[in-house]
């Protein structure tokens, strides 16, 4: 992972602390290193819940298990004790209904927090997602915004069979009106659930489940209850020159580990975390695969019309000239996911498959 | 009569946490012998020929609402002459639009689908009416005349179905999606069942404010919806949090026994919507919605109830449409004896009859309100004929609040302010 423990310069420096930043970001990374602080990405939303709700009281979280039993991946754990019932609401086995409730109070300028147990339970309050919270200010013509965050773990687990391990990020970025983020890191987890939480248009966010245990350093900025990262940008975790590698959510630590396993064979891969699915950071992956001529998709959902395959369109119009090798696309096996371990292992995407890919698309290999 | 349906009585006599002290101690408002929400009388049997069922007995609380309207009709407190214009004019311009957009329509100035309130204005004046600029409305997508009741002017819904800029949505939502903020009128749902959560959220919304927010909110919501959307999941879901939350809310079913060409009786296993409501823990009321002075006594109670903190009220409205589901419908499943019935209930001409018998406004008086409805939709229609169709550039508009998509930054404005911010793509 030794893409993170780069500074980040996060935006533009209109904040007090943009000379320090630009200053800090002259000095080796390394200084920093010893000094920086752990934090695994359950650690990471919750405090970006809790310093979201303290700061503005209009902030509430709805969902099933999210109070007393303190979260279902207890994401949410703490923040009923000191929130209240009212702000941290368990709700019946209803997701049609809390959703819509969701949407009717964000109509109003409440900022709603649903939680999703996973995403796969959104498809029974899918109508609303989309068709109440997406469509809405375009139907209202900007008379009413829906600011709400339907979060919750997405993509496939350990062995918790096909209902349970479907990726949604394809489904939700297809549709206009929908902003679709999917962090990485703690500090991605962080930056993009504040960024979301404060956004005046709906959010999906898709967590991980097998991420939340994961430590990652985070900067001492990333710690600071006013930090949040802009939308619709990605991050490049590695720069390279050979290949470009997109990736997000677990699938960037896959694909962080084939760069190194690359590294040793000579060939230098740059690899991009979307972190933003809607809207797509189109000009960091064209101008990455300009600099480097090759591209590598990699995702954890069905291949036919997922993320890879907008990515892949997206370089073909505007890149074509630069590409020296075709596209590669590594994503989730085209069936519902087994449960027996070695099937399910065959039915996600491993670091050798995108290894043999980009190598592949350096022709060393058929 | 020792039917299935004894069960009826039962239930009209669930107690109402805190409303029972009240109706004690509030002899005027509510004479106690007949407070229809609680009522104990037996009720009489409604033979109407339409329930070929195997219900017997239709029990109903019609018989308890029409008592406390009739005694209030003996003292003529009922209803001021004021009130009684306000609410004729508002059903009269309910009738006058539809019809005017029915023959828009047919002439092709407007599109797609349209559904039409014709027969069911009872509903819509006896419970909006009611409601203060503050208080929110959703409805289905026959939701053109809740939108005028509730104050958007008939130019902007006109302009809205003619798909004109100048319409209530920009030309961009359509028959079915009528929003306006100004007059709280969330919409406009083609989905049916889709604006129930959607209402339960704005009512949990003023709670919020209550509780949370300590600001001083008393504003309720109307959901209304069909009968059909009472066979749907979501309908239940809200039912049960919104009794539980206790939220401001009203349920409005207007049952006008037909979902498309599916009749009611068909669909339903138990075709009395109003128990449903009782069931989940919230008083369900059975209203003749012909008779725009008896919804308006539901109305009344249920949304005082909302204020006062006491939670949801199920109301079923028994009303009619007198024309198809929509302009595309032949309407062909629907009994010619039927449809004469009601159109003999038409509530226009009921509440014509007992202003003028009353003495409470004469023949020339309601005439001159016919007339000026008459001149406000021509208006809006030759207003919507002259405005121009939306320009090129609005296609994209609108689908974000946030003018480039980039989010919010750390100092609370959008970060594509921020010149500095859009120089270069992504951080390393």
């Amino acid at each position: 992972m030794w893409g993170i423990l780069r500074r980040s310069i996060v935006d533009g420096g209109f904040s007090a602390t943009s000379l320090r930043r630009v200053r800090s970001a002259l000095v080796s990374s390394r200084s920093y290193a010893a000094a920086a602080k752990e934090m695994s990405v359950r650690d990471a939303l919750n405090s970006a819940l809790d310093e979201e709700m303290s700061a503005d009281p209009k902030v509430f979280i709805m969902g099933e298990e999210v109070g007393q039993y303190q979260g279902a991946y207890k994401i949410t754990k703490g923040l009923l004790e000191k929130y209240g019932p009212e702000r941290v609401c368990d709700t019946p086995i209803t997701e049609a209904g809390f959703a819509g409730i969701g949407v009717g109070a964000a109509y109003y300028g409440l900022k709603p927090v649903v939680e999703f147990m996973t995403f796969n339970f959104s498809m029974q309050a899918i109508d609303h997602i989309i068709n109440s919270a997406a469509k809405s200010n375009y139907m209202s013509a900007g008379q009413i915004a829906v600011p709400i965050v339907f979060r919750g773990p997405n993509g496939a687990a350990a062995g918790v069979g096909a209902q349970h391990s479907q990726c949604y990020a394809a489904w939700y970025a297809s549709c206009p009106g929908l902003k679709v983020l999917s962090p990485y890191s703690s500090e991605d987890a962080r930056g993009l659930l504040k960024a979301a939480i404060r956004d005046p248009d709906p959010v999906v966010f898709l967590e991980n489940e097998l991420l939340y245990g994961e430590s990652f350093p985070v900067s001492e900025e990333a710690l600071d209850s006013s930090f949040c990262l802009p939308i619709g940008k990605a991050k490049i975790e590695r720069e390279g020159k050979d290949v470009t590698i997109t990736a997000f959510s677990k699938m960037v630590g896959l694909a962080l580990k084939a760069a190194e396993m690359l590294s040793k064979e000579g060939i230098n891969a740059e690899v991009i975390n979307l972190r933003s699915i809607r809207p797509l950071d189109r000009a960091t992956v064209n101008a990455s695969v300009r600099k480097t001529n090759r591209l590598v998709t990699v995702e954890e959902g069905f291949p036919q019309h997922g993320v890879g395959a907008e990515i892949c369109t997206s370089v073909v119009e505007e890149s074509f000239g630069y590409l020296d090798a075709p596209i590669e696309r590594i994503s989730g096996a085209d069936v519902p996911m087994p449960y027996a371990a070695n099937l399910e292992r065959m039915a996600v995407p491993q670091a050798e498959d995108i290894v043999r890919a980009a190598k592949r698309a350096c022709f060393r290999s058929k | 009569m020792a039917t299935a349906f004894s069960a009826a009585k039962l239930t009209s006599t669930f107690p109402l946490r805190g409303s029972h002290d009240d109706r004690l101690s509030d002899p005027i408002r509510f004479p106690t012998t007949s407070s229809f929400l609680r009522s104990s009388r037996k009720f009489a049997l409604n033979s109407s020929p339409r329930l070929n069922h195997a219900i017997s007995g239709r029990r109903s609380a019609v018989v308890a609402v029409s008592e406390v309207v009739k005694e209030k009709k003996m003292k003529n407190n009922l209803l001021t002459k004021e009130e009684g214009l306000e609410l004729y004019e508002d059903m009269v311009l309910g009738r006058a639009f539809e019809d005017m957009c029915a023959q828009m329509y047919y002439r092709g100035k407007m599109f797609g689908f349209v559904h039409l309130y014709n027969g069911q204005e009872a509903v819509s004046t006896g419970f909006i009416k009611l409601l203060t600029q503050s208080d929110s409305v959703v409805s289905t997508y026959r939701d053109h005349v809740h939108a005028l009741s509730k104050g958007v002017p008939a130019r902007a819904v006109m302009s809205e179905l003619f798909g004109k800029t100048t319409g209530c949505c920009r030309g961009q939502g359509g028959s079915m999606h009528m929003f306006s903020k100004e007059h709280n009128v969330l919409g406009g749902f083609a989905f049916i069942g889709e604006g129930i959560p959607v209402a339960t959220g704005a009512a949990f919304t003023s709670r919020y404010k209550r509780d949370v927010l300590k600001e001083n909110c008393e504003d309720v919501t109307v959901a209304f919806f069909g009968d059909g959307t009472c066979n749907n999941g979501q309908f239940y879901e809200c039912l049960n949090m919104a009794a539980l939350w206790k939220l401001p809310i009203i349920f409005v079913v207007e049952n006008n026994l037909w979902a498309i060409g599916m009749s009611h009786l068909r669909a339903t296993s138990d075709p009395e919507i109003w128990k449903k409501g009782p069931a989940f823990g919230m008083p369900g009321v059975h209203v003749d919605g012909m008779d725009v002075l008896k919804v308006r006594e539901v109305a009344k109670e249920a949304v005082t109830r909302a204020r006062r903190g006491e939670g949801p009220t199920l109301v079923e409205c028994e009303t009619y449409r007198f024309r198809g589901h929509s302009l595309a419908d032949p309407d062909e499943l629907r009994d010619a004896a039927e449809k004469a019935k009601y159109a003999a209930r038409d509530p226009i001409t009921a509440l014509k009859k007992y202003m003028i018998e009353n003495k409470m406004a004469s023949e020339a008086e309601l005439k001159s309100i016919e007339k000026k409805i008459d001149e406000v939709v021509e208006d809006a229609v030759e207003f919507a004929d002259a405005s121009p169709q939306p320009a090129r550039s609005q296609l994209l508009e609108n689908v974000f609040a946030d003018p480039k998509g980039f989010g919010i930054g750390p100092d609370g404005r959008y970060r594509c302010e921020d010149p500095k911010f859009t120089q270069g793509t992504a951080h390393v």
